[in-house]
């Protein structure tokens, strides 16, 4: 009785994901696949003459191939700002976990700061605009650097406290100065963390849509996410062609979630519990 | 020794991030101040004091958004906090597709927002929409989600709890597996139930796990911006404006004066609520 009770909950609660996560999916699935006329009427049924490949060729080719510029910038935009987020937390994460002295509340507090304020946009802009990066990548990606910075930081210093400083003290003692010390032993040593804050903050980044449509505007400089809001004004009723853009940028994202599955999971309770 | 230990630990490590960080976040939030109480071209600005708080308050249209950011970061901090408690309980229990399940719900997290806003705002299609087809199809006559003044907040809201939830599901998951099993022997030992198990063991422990969704909630719904506009760009009227759509708004008509002051409102509304918020959680937390 008791097994049957336990495999009717199992079954109810795979059901209910059924319904309730993937059908939006299915819905972006069966609904890219039709011709315009069939898929502005929203129904879930099956293409009745699947055109797969045709509206994929439309949504790449559309706009003179934005969707491709956008893959490029998104990738460029991404790689970049991670890489950067790397070493410079990694290297504030690193000093201010093993230095305490009487600017360290005031370091916690603007790091919470960062966490917690939203960011001023138009101000923003006056000063990137007076940098002269204002509309640039280059600008972008420092931005994704500031606010990206104070969640990085914090993982960082958190699994600082677990690298002891006996390592420190024997990499001095050979000799090691500060910048060996970090670049060859530390910088190694925060391995998994590392690998956390690339998965989060790349998908925080690829998906990222407030940030390049505040400060990357024009179609040159287009990102995935704003691919999807053009699209929708362009094309009001081919919803086709929204739908088959909305499946192409979930790609990169898909395959992130199936290789790192477990490692997005971990990374994660451990940031968000501890940090 | 000191010396060794300040060239080994220099703050110089600290400059580059320390520059990007002061002239990106904290330079541009301190000016704000400032431009908030001007007339603002970019090029020229012309300082008119309270004005444009004034504006902000006065115009129904952009006082709402004050009123509906409160509501939407309420609702989806609540939900993702309930729900996320009993999805963590859920799969840390014993059942054979935990780890289906985990990935499943976790999944929408990594989705793009506004991909997500799109497809469920064209499911909630008053007529033609899958959810009310559905409905329809055991005899429920369903609501025009988004374009109900009445509930178009709500279900912006859902979908939100629907993405996030996720997020909140992992932190439970992490929180509730560190609950050390000595409490669970010692409950077995004295008689209790699973109730008892749920309510004098798991929720007051995962305390840690809760502020943690509670502040990430509660801080992301204040801010919210990119869901409510993939799904109804602040619509129908106003109902459905939040303070960070109104400032899109205003930058979008040139007024960024006004956009400015609609930025520092909301950060003293996250100002003055997140960080006591913050603190208070903070000092409440129980050790294990």
């Amino acid at each position: 009785m008791r097994k049957i009770r336990q495999w009717g909950f199992e079954i109810g609660a795979v059901l209910f994901t059924i319904v309730v996560f993937w059908i939006p999916f299915y819905f972006i699935l069966v609904n890219s696949g039709k011709d315009p006329k069939e898929s502005s009427l929203l129904t879930m049924s099956w293409a009745s003459n699947s055109q797969y490949w045709e509206n994929i060729k439309t949504v790449v080719a559309a706009r003179d191939f934005m969707l491709v510029r956008a893959f490029i910038n998104s990738t460029v935009l991404t790689v970049a700002s991670i890489a950067i987020l790397i070493v410079l937390c990694a290297m504030a994460g690193y000093v201010l976990q093993r230095r305490t002295g009487k600017l360290s509340p005031l370091f916690n507090f603007l790091i919470l700061a960062g966490l917690i304020i939203p960011p001023a946009i138009v101000p923003t802009i006056w000063v990137m605009d007076g940098l002269g990066l204002f509309k640039t990548l280059i600008g972008l990606i420092l931005i994704e650097v500031a606010l990206g910075f104070p969640f990085a930081v914090l993982l960082y210093k958190g699994f600082m406290s677990g690298i002891p400083r006996e390592v420190d003290e024997a990499a001095v003692i050979d000799g090691a100065g500060g910048l060996r010390l970090f670049f060859g032993i530390i910088l190694p040593l925060l391995q998994p963390v590392t690998a956390t804050v690339v998965v989060l903050s790349s998908v925080t980044i690829f998906n990222d849509f407030t940030n390049p449509l505040y400060f990357l505007p024009g179609s040159d400089n287009v990102t995935v996410q704003l691919t999807l809001y053009n699209f929708q004004s362009q094309y009001v009723t081919q919803y086709n062609l929204l739908f088959t853009n909305i499946l192409l940028i979930t790609i990169p994202p898909l395959l992130l979630f199936i290789v790192f599955n477990k490692r997005i999971v971990a990374g994660m309770t451990a940031g968000s519990v501890k940090g | 020794m000191n010396r060794i230990f300040k060239r080994t630990y220099s703050y110089w490590f600290l400059l580059p991030a320390a520059i990007i960080y002061f002239i990106i976040f904290i330079l541009p939030t301190m000016m704000s101040f400032f431009f908030s109480m001007t007339r603002w071209t970019l090029s020229d600005w012309e300082f008119i004091g309270f004005e444009n708080f004034i504006t902000f308050f006065q115009e129904q249209s952009l006082s709402i958004g004050f009123k509906n950011t409160l509501i939407y970061a309420v609702v989806t901090c609540t939900l993702k906090v309930a729900l996320g408690l009993l999805l963590g309980v859920l799969l840390t229990s014993k059942i054979r597709t935990k780890s289906y399940l985990r990935s499943v719900i976790f999944f929408p997290t990594l989705v793009s927002t506004i991909a997500v806003g799109i497809a469920f705002s064209m499911m909630m299609h008053p007529t033609q929409g899958v959810i009310n087809t559905a409905l329809a199809a055991i005899g429920i006559d369903g609501p025009d989600w988004l374009g109900d003044t009445r509930i178009a907040l709500l279900s912006v809201a859902m979908v939100d709890v629907w993405k996030g939830l996720g997020f909140a599901t992992v932190i439970y998951i992490a929180g509730i597996l560190s609950i050390p099993a000595e409490y669970y022997e010692a409950l077995q030992i004295d008689g209790g139930n699973n109730w008892h198990k749920f309510w004098n063991i798991i929720v007051p422990l995962s305390r840690p796990a809760t502020n943690s969704v509670i502040i990430l909630a509660f801080i992301g719904g204040l801010r919210s911006f990119d869901l409510v506009w993939a799904m109804t760009k602040g619509g129908p009227g106003f109902t459905t404006d939040l303070i960070a759509s109104i400032i899109y708004k205003q930058y979008q008509g040139g007024f960024y004066g006004l956009a400015t002051a609609g930025n520092v409102i909301l950060f003293l509304v996250v100002t003055a609520l997140a960080f006591p918020l913050y603190t208070y959680l903070n000092r409440k937390e129980v050790d294990l």
